[in-house]
């Protein structure tokens, strides 16, 4: 995890001032004859928490996906760091510092948890052993309890398949995965719907932190009173596209819910 | 909190292997106590190693494939064809029969055994993963295929002509009282047990079997580490057809239709979850063991032998029932 870039943000009552880290405009995806995105637009600063809202079918995830490397768009642009960049695969899009933490959660439940938060970057011994493709399993499991001891996670046990433990600890360890590895920006695709009330309170704090960290979040919510607590901005996408851009401190509720289901807009949204 | 570590002794109750090498051991002790003289003697031992050597080395491949949660029918077939294509080069290298010829000719020999192996792998390969057409139907017709095209070559009849110094050496010698055939294959199975164990290619195999799109979303070449899973099996089942003619003396072209069904039903026995993710090359080991140690058992104290593919069905369809079972416990929390 490193600093953000430049430290010119200015956080003034949540809102950040300063050029974007991603900057994402007229986004178009057709699944079929399914028009997922119709010329959606999606802006991420730097040291924000920024809730990406809308109705089911909305298209929050194929944007997610889109911006994440998993899905190209049909049409539009992205530009990362103030650069146009072509996010065509996941790893393009890790290699610019950007991690995602998918509804579906993506984690290999016949694995342990040190072995997933290492899934594909796998460490390996040094010398020979290392060259031939040896991994280090204790440095990554003894890793992999600090990052979880770090981040608060509890586990009942390290050695276990994670498709034994709980829904709320997989995914802790997908969340635990994404914030490790990220250094500019974490997508967060509903990474508190299968959490009890501690739990969700322990993922909330950690992406203060990581915002804190000066990496940008973008978390994706049902949950409005949430989303409202821990964003600094908030953008709300309908029928693919967007149509409201909010300050998480001007905003209520009933304002969120009007501009989700349409019965409020935004001239200069889109 | 720390995660607590759990005790070896404790982790390994949870696993098949564990089971499935007492179920081993519960079959030797039983046959044993039955014919004492007969089963716990040095040739029982060798002669069930020696004939369990082939379809161990199968078998490992095998192990990798069902991992990746696809499966590979091929392997016999290709075994045929590789033994054919490696006798008939090599007796075309010394003027048509091949019985004298030298240490050169058979590295010629394996090599080319070994490169048949790697085509029907690579085919199978990039069916599967580039053209993503299903393992099962892939492999059916590698299956189907293999055999046709080593029968063609063959003209339909064995190979005859295999070098003395292969078959004295590889296939009937011993080192130390222990059949070099034996040492080959337990070679083989140690490497593959390392690489799947221990390396990165054996961790992204286990990945792939569990949940192929993490796979891929985390970076890992699921396409290519694929066709490098099926590469290995068709390698393997060429090193396997060499193996076999030096033992037989000839190179078959019949008695390998069920090798493949063998080869799985060991793996499978073996605790390695069809579904894919989870399995090990020395659960694979007892696997492989237990439908030899039935047929040996069954010959030596005078059951009819019919009875060893009926005992085999039981055991097998139970190792998967239970594998079933425990994923669906595990999979409703």
């Amino acid at each position: 995890m490193q600093a953000a870039e430049g430290g010119g943000v200015v956080r003034e009552r949540g809102v950040a001032v300063a050029d974007p880290l991603l900057d994402a405009r007229d986004l178009v995806k057709h699944y079929g004859g399914v028009e997922a995105l119709r010329g959606a637009s999606f802006t991420a600063y730097a040291g924000e928490v920024v809730s990406l809202i809308g109705d089911n079918g909305a298209g929050k995830s194929t944007l997610v996906k889109c911006l994440s490397g998993v899905e190209r768009p049909d049409s539009g642009t992205v530009a990362f760091d103030g650069r146009p960049v072509e996010l065509d695969s996941p790893v393009a899009a890790r290699a610019l510092g950007i991690e995602t933490v998918f509804q579906d959660l993506a984690v290999a439940p016949d694995l342990d948890p040190a072995a997933n938060l290492f899934l594909g970057r796998e460490l390996r011994k040094p010398g020979v052993l290392g060259w031939l493709g040896v991994l280090d399993k204790k440095e990554m499991r003894r890793r992999a309890i600090g990052s979880f001891d770090d981040l608060g996670v509890t586990l009942q046990s390290i050695d276990v398949p994670i498709g034994s433990l709980s829904g709320g600890q997989r995914q802790s360890v997908a969340v635990a995965r994404s914030v490790v590895w990220a250094s500019k920006l974490v997508f967060m695709d509903e990474p508190t719907a299968a959490l009890g009330v501690v739990q969700r309170e322990r993922v909330l704090d950690v992406i203060r932190r990581v915002r804190d960290q000066g990496m940008a979040v973008v978390l994706i919510s049902h949950n409005m009173p949430e989303v409202l607590a821990v964003s600094d901005r908030v953008e709300v996408l309908r029928l693919g596209k967007r149509v409201a851009r909010f300050r998480a401190a001007d905003t209520t509720v009933e304002e969120l819910v009007g501009a989700m289901t349409g019965a409020l807009s935004q001239e200069d949204a889109g | 909190m720390t995660p607590q570590r759990k005790s070896l002794a404790k982790r390994l109750v949870g696993t098949n292997t564990l089971w499935i090498a007492l179920v081993l051991l519960l079959l030797i002790a039983v046959f044993g106590a039955l014919r004492p003289d007969a089963v716990l003697t040095v040739f029982t031992l060798q002669t069930t190693l020696v004939e369990t050597s082939v379809l161990l080395v199968l078998a490992v491949g095998m192990t990798f494939v069902i991992i990746t949660s696809g499966i590979d029918l091929s392997v016999g077939s290709v075994l045929v064809f590789s033994g054919v294509t490696s006798a008939m080069t090599m007796n075309s290298l010394n003027g048509g029969d091949a019985t004298n010829a030298g240490w050169g000719v058979v590295v010629v020999g394996l090599l080319v055994a070994l490169a048949s192996g790697a085509a029907w792998g690579l085919l199978n390969g990039l069916l599967i993963a580039k053209a993503k057409i299903p393992p099962l139907i892939v492999t059916l017709g590698s299956f189907g295929a293999a055999l046709g095209a080593g029968q063609l070559i063959s003209n339909g009849s064995n190979v005859s002509g295999v070098p003395n110094v292969l078959s004295n050496n590889l296939g009937t010698g011993t080192t130390f009282g222990v059949p070099n055939l034996v040492i080959l294959a337990a070679v083989v199975t140690a490497l593959g047990a390392l690489l799947l164990g221990t390396t990165r290619f054996g961790r992204h195999t286990y990945a792939i079997g569990s949940n192929e799109e993490a796979a891929r979303r985390v970076g890992i070449g699921v396409t290519r580490h694929l066709m490098a899973v099926y590469l290995l099996a068709g390698v393997l089942a060429g090193l396997a057809g060499f193996m076999a003619m030096a033992y037989f003396r000839v190179a078959s072209v019949t008695g390998h239709d069920t090798d493949n069904l063998n080869a799985i039903a060991g793996v499978v026995l073996g605790g390695t979850s069809l579904f894919g993710g989870a399995g090990s090359i020395v659960g694979t080991i007892f696997g492989v063991f237990i439908p030899a140690v039935l047929r040996k058992g069954f010959v030596i104290v005078g059951v009819n032998v019919y009875w060893q593919p009926i005992a085999v069905a039981i055991v097998l369809v139970a190792a998967v029932w239970f594998d079933q079972s425990r994923r669906k416990a595990r999979d409703r929390s």
